[in-house]
């Protein structure tokens, strides 16, 4: 295996270093290579672990919105996890938050984008470039024009409904009688185009002589597609996987705008919900305890994928 | 190696996404006043309420001529009232954007004057003649919880049934109606569902993004009307599992399970407020509804005017509960106009709130936008009384009117009347279990020592 130093040089096979281990030559070195870091170390240090360093405090505190508690929040230790981990609403929350990642982004943008790839690299060039450009025209939308796109889609005098009764069936309150089904359908629109992009560059990178081979052997084209692509691009699409994972765990613009995490706490997702204890029930600290769990949720999303989709080299 | 460079691209992709939550709204536009020749003022400014609007801007022209140099700077919100209590909060905590003059709701006056927003004016108050038009209610509107004065009050409002006299002649009802219990406004609901179809029987408002207007246009309509009260002012403790919360929220649930509200996607629009006034009831889509006495303020005139409001609609008195003494009840609110602690140049702000309150602005302000007077002199002023029909009837209404209870938890509080009722109304809790998430939250909020049981 062959691992990149950051000189550039490579580990492999190199011949024992003769060099001399004097300790503070050592040190020297390592500061000398340490040093090209700073300025990108001492970045992240203040944009992100800053705030994060905040945010975590924050939870920590009763700091309102407005009263008393907004001009002198009170250190409160974990009083806010405990209430969160007793609430009802939390659960719940964090229950939709999963079928919203599971339903849209695991299975929904995935799955879809790697037909919509692979039909895409059969199709004919026309069709493939057209169906392309719709799917694309999805993602490049700004998250607020998608939402508000989608919410005259699925609003209850919306096209959905017009289309519907058109057809001469009965239309339904989508956003108000089923609200987590249309913010999922309508993530996994907005979302599939990223994935497809990625497995597009992905299925473009597989020997087409491996699967002429195994037809030669007698091998169906699903058989060949399950046992021979898809292992071949396993490590995009973990790293798909957890893109489009991560990046689900955070929606908020399109649930807010599409039904605000209503009826009642039916569509609230973690990010919904964080935003309401903050924002409109005023409990600034409280909000932030739930932001601070997404956060650790999308860490513990990231090191599964990497864990069990393990990406080692080939 | 390769796997731990990607955990770390992975932990730090997770951060920043999360990140992007964990600051959203912390940065809300627009420059604050920290130039002191400049006042901003921010106030909000909808489809059905411009009115405030023409007054400041009326107020701008004048003090601008009387005090060259200054430039007073209007920053309306257009947004519905609980997104403006949202953004200014967000404004108010930064220095930066913290406004300099601001339209301040009553019930937020305490909040944020103990959050540090608001200056005291008492030194400026104690200096302007017109203080002393002032009735004793707009005072105490403004007062903060250590004593001080807050904010000027623009007016008042009381709240009461309107109903459509044409839809009940249809119906079969009489057009003097008089409700007498809330089993009356029901009943006349029903009547209306069963004879005139495609029509909202009763619009009550019960959704977390009506915001106030759930507290109290509908909410504490109900709950003022019981035997029980949110809060208890002899021992200064907030009540929990009062026999009159369930009721309100009992009635919440006859209206919505029975169909006789407005449809849920309706209902939990935001924008519902707006529509009401501008389009529900003008295209007689409303029969009764629960709401405040500037309704008629836009009907008088300007883009949503409508001259045949008069014949068609009637107002009554919401009945208490089970008719009891006093028999009728309604709540009053009312805004003011605040000035910022941040305000670079205090007194300045302050002789702006003074000439957008003058007697011929307030005359303005009270009229058009359908006010009940807080100045005397307004008041008394045959140009006032004389401009709206409306007016003898709502201010009728003082005698049995009540007002939130003035505490700074107050706003927090609101907003869970609200998650309580939205979710009986959309029918995910009974009126039982809301009332138990309610208690539950306000302990939370005011802390164990600060409630009682309900006798």
């Amino acid at each position: 295996m062959a691992t990149l130093e950051l000189d550039g040089s490579t580990s492999q096979g190199r011949v024992p270093d003769t060099r001399p281990r004097g300790t503070a030559k050592e040190a020297a070195r390592t500061a000398g290579r340490l040093l090209p870091l700073t300025p990108a170390i001492a970045l992240m240090g203040v944009f992100l672990a800053g705030p994060i360093g905040y945010a975590l405090y924050g939870s920590l505190t009763n700091a309102a919105l407005s009263g008393y508690r907004a001009a002198n929040p009170e250190f409160v230790g974990i009083d806010n996890y405990t209430r969160l981990l007793t609430s009802g609403d939390f659960w719940h929350a964090a229950w939709l938050t999963l079928l919203f990642v599971g339903l849209s982004a695991v299975v929904g943008q995935n799955v879809l984008g790697m037909f919509l790839a692979v039909v895409q690299n059969h199709a004919p060039k026309p069709v493939a470039n057209v169906v392309g450009a719709l799917v694309v025209g999805a993602w490049v939308m700004p998250e607020i024009v998608a939402a508000f796109a989608l919410y005259a889609f699925f609003a209850s005098d919306g096209t959905l409904n017009a289309g519907l009764e058109a057809v001469g069936l009965a239309p339904a309150s989508w956003l108000i009688d089923t609200p987590m089904l249309a913010v999922i359908l309508a993530n996994v629109w907005r979302g599939t185009a990223f994935s497809m992009l990625v497995f597009n560059a992905a299925l473009a990178e597989v020997p087409p002589e491996i699967g002429e081979a195994a037809q030669i052997d007698g091998a169906t084209a699903l058989q060949r597609f399950f046992r021979i692509t898809l292992p071949m691009v396993r490590r995009a699409i973990s790293t798909n996987m957890m893109l489009t994972t991560l990046q689900t765990l955070g929606t908020f613009t399109l649930i807010f705008v599409m039904t605000s995490g209503g009826p009642g706490n039916r569509s609230t997702t973690l990010p919904v919900l964080a935003f309401q204890e903050a924002f409109k029930l005023a409990q600034i600290g409280y909000g932030t305890a739930i932001a601070v769990v997404t956060l650790a949720v999308g860490a513990l999303f990231a090191v599964l994928y990497v864990r069990v989709l393990k990406p080692e080299v080939d | 190696m390769q796997r731990t460079r990607f955990a770390g691209i992975a932990a730090a992709a997770a951060v920043t996404l999360s990140l992007t939550l964990a600051g959203c709204g912390s940065s809300s536009g627009s420059d604050g006043g920290d130039d002191a020749t400049t006042i901003s003022v921010v106030y909000q400014k909808t489809a059905s309420f411009t009115q405030l609007d023409d007054v400041l801007t009326k107020a701008k022209s004048e003090y601008e001529a009387a005090n060259p140099g200054m430039t007073v700077e209007l920053k309306p919100v257009e947004s519905e009232a609980d997104q403006y209590f949202t953004k200014l909060a967000l404004m108010n905590k930064s220095e930066d954007t913290a406004p300099d003059v601001i339209y301040e709701d009553s019930f937020q006056v305490r909040s944020d004057a103990a959050a540090g927003y608001l200056a005291p004016l008492d030194d400026q108050l104690s200096g302007w003649s017109d203080w002393s038009q002032f009735d004793d209610t707009a005072k105490q509107a403004g007062l903060g919880d250590d004593g001080k004065t807050y904010g000027v009050s623009l007016g008042t409002d009381t709240r009461a049934l309107y109903y459509n006299k044409t839809l009940f002649q249809q119906a079969g009802l009489p057009t003097d109606w008089q409700p007498k219990t809330w089993d009356d406004v029901l009943a006349a609901a029903r009547t209306i569902k069963a004879q005139v179809p495609d029509v909202t029987p009763l619009n009550i408002y019960g959704s977390k993004a009506s915001g106030e207007a759930t507290s109290m246009q509908g909410f504490e309509m109900l709950m003022y009307g019981t035997d029980d009260e949110l809060y208890d002012t002899q021992s200064q403790k907030w009540e929990t599992g009062s026999k009159g919360f369930s009721d309100s929220l009992g009635f919440y649930q006859s209206v919505f399970s029975e169909g006789l509200g407005p449809s849920q996607d309706l209902a939990l629009d935001s924008t519902l407020g707006s529509q009401v006034s501008t389009t529900l009831i003008p295209e007689g889509k409303i029969a009764i509804a629960i709401d405040g006495s500037w309704l008629p303020g836009q009907w008088l005139s300007g883009d949503n005017a409508w001259p045949e409001w008069e014949q068609t609609m009637g107002m009554v008195p919401m009945p208490t509960q089970t008719g009891q003494a006093p028999g009728s009840t309604s709540m009053s609110g009312g805004w003011l106009l605040s000035v910022g602690q941040h305000a670079a140049d205090k007194q300045a702000a302050f002789d702006f709130v003074a000439t957008a309150l003058s007697k011929e602005n307030a005359l303005k302000y009270g009229t058009e936008a359908s006010q009940i007077a807080v100045r005397k002199d307004v008041a008394t002023d045959p140009a006032y009384l004389g401009y709206n029909p409306s007016f003898e009837f709502f201010s009728s209404l003082v005698p049995v009117t009540h007002f939130r209870p003035a505490t700074p938890d107050y706003s927090q509080i609101s907003s869970n009347i609200q998650v309580a009722v939205e979710s009986v109304v959309t029918g995910s809790a009974t009126p039982a279990e809301a009332a138990a998430t309610y208690d539950e939250a306000l302990e939370g909020i005011v802390g164990p020592d600060n409630v009682q049981a309900a006798s």
